[in-house]
């Protein structure tokens, strides 16, 4: 029945030339970070020397970037944090962000539709950076670990985004059992969030990689070097040059060895989130379909 | 009476009301105390007198922004750099929907949407790392010009070259991901729709004008709404990633401007109120498009 029908030659060249396109497109997407991998494994000396574009590793092959940076402690300290913010911040992004949006899905909740336009005008309109700022060194944030935690535990672009995955759960499922008796955090327990998974994992592995790859506010609410994410590091080794952060516990590295932990550190910054995304792939489009503010 | 109802909605469903507390908190002091902070913008604020005891000097902040010589050329950079971007990125990922769309193989449309997606994920930082090592004169646009007989520069120190690297390596960042939401549009498109075009002789062009596009239509008019009330937020953070001094001419947006006046310089009241005009801007931006959406084509955001 479908399309079985003979295929003009003008078709052909338009299906060759567009998978040739999305060829290319796809190869383009990948090339910086294909250079960045083999340039990771490759010999320190070999690309102090001849630096340029790599699409194939070189020989030989070494892993000594990678055990140079096992001694930067700097290293370990930012990436210690990052996952701090990341599981802090994930967890407290979820619980905020799911009781918001079973509520606000919820018509048995009387002032639903104004509570949710002071939710959603944050949207539309906020304090920007220097009052926020000020906030938080008035809130005597400045240097704690709190100020990345709080500033960034709750987005109202993913609340709604949930509050619609949640609206879509039939009625009737939430009326028979409360019939039986349960009560509202039940019902999101059991009902609720086994039946939007989907879209709870989604906003989760956003929220995760926003957090992961977050830098700005650590820049400037945060001048102790302790408590830094590793995205702080990686900025002043990638985009000041500087060889602070590569200073090293033990001994002091070899120029060579230090171009050449660039692009470790890059990839080890890199690859956790780069693994973990295409698992979640086919549900991205729930969580970036948002619709109407209003239902 | 109202108050009655809300206190007996209240009684049936007390749970909901605790639910919510929480996140309207967190909105209240992280969202609306900043809105109630942006009065500095009308104050000569000093931390030492904070918020209460600060002079008030009325649009003095204003009118020396808009008098001073970076007003212009920090609003240009911001329309220019978001102008470009709305010109060439925001078709960029409806035309890979739809070239996506047009693969037969699973798999393959699979893959390339894998790979596409890739540099979303990658952080600012690590991107803006790759544009500098790419732009840099040792880098390999530098030696591809080398080959083609020009000679070694560095281009991301140049101004006149910033709008292009900008724009080129944001397309590459975001097309893929951008593409999600038109993608999802096109397979929502009825197969019955086509169907009956073919069977009225329509060819693949004619389907392409009369099925395709109108299923898309209220995708793109929504994500254009976005798009355009989103016009004085151009990617404050990559910017700040990637210029330098040297090309403050043509990379210093108004959001930049911001943060060295206020963070750097701590001239706090002045600052707050280069940040008020710029959101005022955006939110009469985006109440507008919706508007005239709302008026020619009945899709809104609002």
């Amino acid at each position: 029945m479908s399309m079985k029908i003979k295929e003009s030659p003008s078709r052909k060249i338009f299906v060759f030339l567009n998978t040739f396109l999305l060829c290319l497109i796809g190869f383009a997407c990948v090339a910086p970070m294909i250079h960045v991998l083999f340039c990771s494994f490759s010999d320190p000396t070999v690309i102090a020397r001849e630096g340029g574009f790599r699409l194939w590793p070189v020989a030989p092959f070494s892993f000594e970037g990678y055990r140079a940076v096992l001694s930067y402690k700097n290293v370990l300290i930012g990436y210690g944090n990052t996952l701090i913010y990341v599981i802090g911040g994930v967890l407290l992004n979820l619980v905020l962000t799911i009781s918001a949006a079973y509520v606000l899905s919820r018509k048995r909740f009387a002032p639903r539709g104004f509570v949710t336009m002071i939710f959603a005008f944050t949207m539309l309109f906020n304090g920007g950076m220097i009052p926020n700022y000020l906030l938080v060194v008035d809130l005597g944030l400045i240097d704690s670990r709190w100020a990345l935690l709080l500033t960034s535990a709750f987005n109202t672009f993913n609340m709604i985004i949930l509050k619609n995955a949640f609206l879509s759960v039939p009625d009737s499922l939430e009326e028979s059992a409360r019939l039986d008796g349960a009560n509202d955090l039940r019902i999101m327990w059991h009902i609720i969030i086994p039946l939007s998974k989907a879209s709870i994992a989604v906003i989760t592995l956003f929220v995760a990689v926003t957090l992961w790859n977050s830098w700005f506010t650590a820049s400037i609410y945060i001048t102790d070097r302790n408590k830094w994410p590793i995205q702080m590091f990686l900025r002043e080794i990638l985009i000041n040059n500087s060889q602070k952060s590569l200073e090293s516990g033990a001994q002091a590295s070899a120029m060579a060895l230090q171009i050449l932990v660039k692009y470790t550190i890059t990839i080890i910054a890199t690859v956790p989130i780069l693994c973990i995304y295409p698992f979640v792939q086919k549900f991205f489009v729930k969580g970036v379909l948002i619709g109407s503010v209003k239902e | 009476m109202r108050m009655k109802q809300l206190l007996a909605n209240y009684r049936q469903n007390k749970l909901l009301y605790w639910l919510i507390l929480p996140s309207l908190i967190f909105l209240f002091i992280f969202n609306y105390i900043p809105m109630g902070g942006l009065i500095i913008a009308f104050q000569d604020y000093s931390f030492t007198r904070g918020i209460w005891g600060s002079e008030w000097i009325g649009f003095e902040n204003f009118t020396d922004f808009f008098s001073g010589m970076y007003f212009g050329r920090t609003l240009g950079n911001t329309l220019a750099l978001s102008g470009l971007d709305l010109l060439f990125n925001f078709p960029a990922a409806i035309i890979l929907a739809l070239m996506l769309n047009e693969v037969r193989s699973a798999r393959f449309k699979r893959t390339i949407q894998t790979v596409s997606y890739m540099p979303h994920f990658i952080s600012m930082v690590v991107a803006a790392g790759l544009i500098k090592e790419f732009c840099d004169s040792s880098g390999v646009i530098s030696s591809l010009a080398v080959q083609l007989g020009g000679k070694p520069q560095s281009y991301i120190s140049q101004p006149q070259y910033f709008r292009s690297i900008f724009t080129i390596s944001e397309i590459w960042k975001s097309v893929g991901f951008n593409s999600i939401v038109y993608l999802a549009a096109l397979s929502g498109i009825s197969e019955e729709l086509y169907e009956a075009a073919r069977i009225d002789g329509a060819g693949r062009w004619r389907q392409l004008f009369h099925v395709t596009f109108p299923g898309l239509l209220p995708t793109v008019i929504i994500m254009l709404i976005l798009r355009c009330g989103a016009i004085m937020n151009v990617n404050f953070e990559k910017v700040l990633l990637l210029y330098s001094p040297s090309t403050y001419a043509t990379a210093d947006i108004i959001s930049t401007y911001v943060y060295r006046m206020g963070i750097i310089k701590q001239k706090i009241g002045f600052s707050t109120a280069v940040g008020l005009f710029n959101s005022v801007i955006s939110l009469i931006l985006v109440l507008g498009v919706n508007k005239l959406s709302k008026m020619y084509t009945e899709t809104s955001m609002f």
